[in-house]
């Protein structure tokens, strides 16, 4: 790390910490800059890729001078960067043109689907926390119990699983064997403002499970995983032998001490999978019939809707990179250590 | 490989005393003692191989050719599993809507996911391991590109990055030849994805290598840097690849299926695993679950068994990850 390499004393720290802060927020502000700049890119050039946007808008009887009109009326002569600046300036202000296949607004369709995406987000999240925690918490105290064993073996083989398949499967077990939950759609939804809600309805509710099960399924097993190792190595440290040596109870010992311990990584691990979460969500709404981003995202890509495509690339980068750099500005100030290696102290 | 220089005069019990040796050497190896002590592995040695030998020899061992139309019969439509009421001796795990011999098209079907895989793996690993080299061993500022490159694409999901190099190449190409390409679109869509775990690790060990003194000596008397590279630095990399490529083939194969499933892999008429799944997908409803189910779990248990190999190699070549 390019940083100034002032001597430090240990464990004590000088008020020259926050000018390096700065420096730290600002450098990854910069890299998320470019990060952007480069999906932006990327987008851009999928426009200029798919043919002569011009060919198409003028009549086949046109002259060379109607199109040289028609090229500079678009703004298609100018130089490239001047084409670039132009899209990323209309990308800022959320304006991607018209979808090809649905002929309206793609950044409307967008903010339409949002809500449907981010509510199944949510709550597989939820599941990952509230079912990963205490089966990590549970695997690492009992160990050796065949209750573990399944779990941990289930994990291993969920993970081989493809994210569609247990879709499938779930569907046809419990909704065409069982016929207890819907398998597709999103029920009825509430109209909240701008938002669409399925969370107010019971319909809206039973649709939801199944999907968020399927998308919840790959974090869960991250998260208890995570969760069990970290209480391993943290169950094995001094001050949890000095707890114990104090005569706490067992209850106070594991979830007072330990698990807290383990928090701040899953934290972390659950907000870096919030990006991938989204991404999957992909192919849960295509097996659901999900109307949310990634189902709009999917039938854009089979029939090559450009727009739709750049605006939900766009999108998703954005998502990535405020994640990656909530996580980073987070660990900074959580993880004292960070903070004292950046500073050139190792 | 070290050739040696060996007398001229070869006798033949000489090959089958050294194949023999060999082979004995290899039966005493620590590898070939974890793999014989562990039951788990060795069933899924054999079901990866049946598996594979079946996907191999499909046109051979399948009991009809899905794809030949004048074979099909309508009229043998959607005939349950034959252990079900209804079913054939015929078709042993029924037929699909239009005739087709479920268990054939199963066998075709991995043909093609396998094919997918094992090239995106082979083709993702030739890129990873060479930037890795140029990378690790040129350093500066090439160095730093690669790395930066790596380092974003490492922060998106692989399946996004398919998916995204599938829309951009359908977007770019002509739509008469999306068909034709479309196998290779996908091979090297899956590859995109995943180079950077092979750059990465090739990288690392290149570092190391490279302020070594047979590098010098290497450098020393001249050598290209490109010979060396290959030459020298590559064989030291080659155990870690090893175990990335047997834990990368079976992630392509679930990206492969996945793209297919999502209806933008391979085109319907040469159908891969994912194909098939989406295909029966659409009779669960009307109770024909053998359509999607068979299929489903040939996946499962191909992707599966290479996983558990994968992990066995990584365990049995590096001891300290256990």
């Amino acid at each position: 790390m390019p940083h100034d390499s002032r001597p430090r004393e240990d464990g004590r720290r000088s008020q020259s910490a926050r000018p390096l802060v700065f420096a730290f927020i600002l450098r990854r502000l910069l890299q998320a800059i470019a990060v952007m700049l480069v999906v932006g890119f990327i987008a851009f050039s999928l426009f200029n890729f798919v043919g002569d946007p011009v060919a198409q808008m003028v009549p086949p009887e046109a002259t060379q001078a109607d199109r040289d009109a028609m090229r500079h009326m678009l703004g298609l002569d100018r130089p490239f960067y001047v084409q670039f600046a132009t899209f990323i300036e209309h990308a800022v202000h959320g304006n991607f043109g018209l979808s090809l296949r649905i002929g309206r607004p793609v950044s409307k369709l967008l903010e339409e689907r949002f809500p449907a995406t981010f509510e199944l987000a949510f709550t597989a999240s939820l599941i990952a926390l509230i079912v990963g925690i205490p089966a990590g918490v549970y695997t690492a105290l009992k160990r050796d119990s065949w209750i573990s064993r399944a779990m941990l073996t289930t994990s291993l083989v969920g993970v081989s699983l493809p994210n569609f398949i247990i879709g499938i499967f779930l569907i046809l077990v419990f909704a065409v064997w069982l016929g207890w939950l819907p398998s597709f759609g999103r029920g009825d939804t509430v109209q909240l403002g701008f938002w669409s809600t399925g969370f107010l309805t019971g319909s809206g509710l039973k649709s939801l499970v199944l999907p968020a099960i399927t998308l919840g399924f790959f974090p869960l097993t991250l998260v208890m995983r995570l969760v069990r190792s970290e209480m391993l190595e943290v169950l094995r440290s001094d001050y949890i032998k000095f707890a114990r040596a104090r005569g706490l109870t067992d209850r106070a010992v594991n979830f007072g001490h330990a698990l807290k311990n383990t928090l701040v990584p899953v934290i972390t691990v659950t907000g870096l999978q919030l990006g991938g979460i989204i991404a999957f969500a992909i192919i849960t709404e295509q097996v659901f019939q999900w109307p949310g981003m990634g189902l709009l995202f999917i039938q854009a890509v089979q029939f090559a809707d450009v727009p739709v495509m750049a605006a939900y690339l766009c999108l998703i980068g954005l998502i990535f990179v405020v994640i990656n750099l909530v996580v980073d500005l987070l660990y900074y100030a959580v993880d004292p250590r960070l903070r004292v290696e950046s500073g050139g102290a190792r | 490989m070290a050739i040696r220089q060996e007398p001229v005069e070869a006798e033949p019990p000489r090959g089958y005393r050294v194949a023999r040796e060999r082979l004995r050497s290899w039966l005493d190896s620590d590898l070939f003692y974890s793999f014989r002590r562990r039951p788990g592995v060795i069933l899924a040695a054999t079901v990866a191989a049946a598996l594979a030998l079946g996907a191999a020899f499909a046109p051979w061992v399948a009991p009809h050719n899905p794809f030949d139309l004048a074979t099909l019969n309508l009229g043998d439509a959607m005939t349950p599993p034959a252990w079900m009421a209804g079913g054939s001796r015929t078709y042993l795990l029924g037929t699909d809507d239009q005739g087709r011999d479920v268990l054939s098209a199963i066998l075709f079907g991995s043909r093609m996911s396998l094919l997918v895989g094992l090239l995106a793996t082979v083709l993702a690993m030739v890129v990873g391991v060479a930037l890795g080299l140029v990378s690790g061993y040129a350093g500066g500022k090439l160095d730093a590109f690669i790395m930066r490159v790596a380092d974003v694409q490492l922060s998106f999901p692989a399946i996004l990055v398919a998916l995204l190099v599938d829309g951009l190449a359908r977007a770019a190409l002509p739509r008469e030849l999306q068909d034709q390409l479309a196998f290779y679109v996908l091979v090297v869509a899956i590859a995109t994805s995943g180079w950077v775990r092979y750059a990465r690790t090739v990288r690392g060990t290149t570092l190391v290598e490279r302020n070594k003194e047979y590098v010098q000596a290497a450098r020393v008397i001249g050598r290209h840097p490109a010979a060396i590279m290959f030459s020298h630095v590559l064989p030291n990399a080659l155990g870690p690849v090893l175990v990335l490529v047997t834990l990368h083939i079976g992630e392509a194969i679930i990206t492969e299926a996945t793209l297919s499933f999502l209806g933008v892999g391979v085109p319907p008429t040469q159908p891969s695993l994912g194909t098939l799944v989406r295909i029966g997908n659409e009779f669960l409803f009307s109770g024909e679950w053998w359509i999607t189910v068979f299929p489903a779990l040939e996946l499962v248990a191909l992707v599966l068994a290479i996983n558990v190999l994968g992990d066995w190699l990584r365990d049995a070549l590096n001891p300290r990850l256990r």
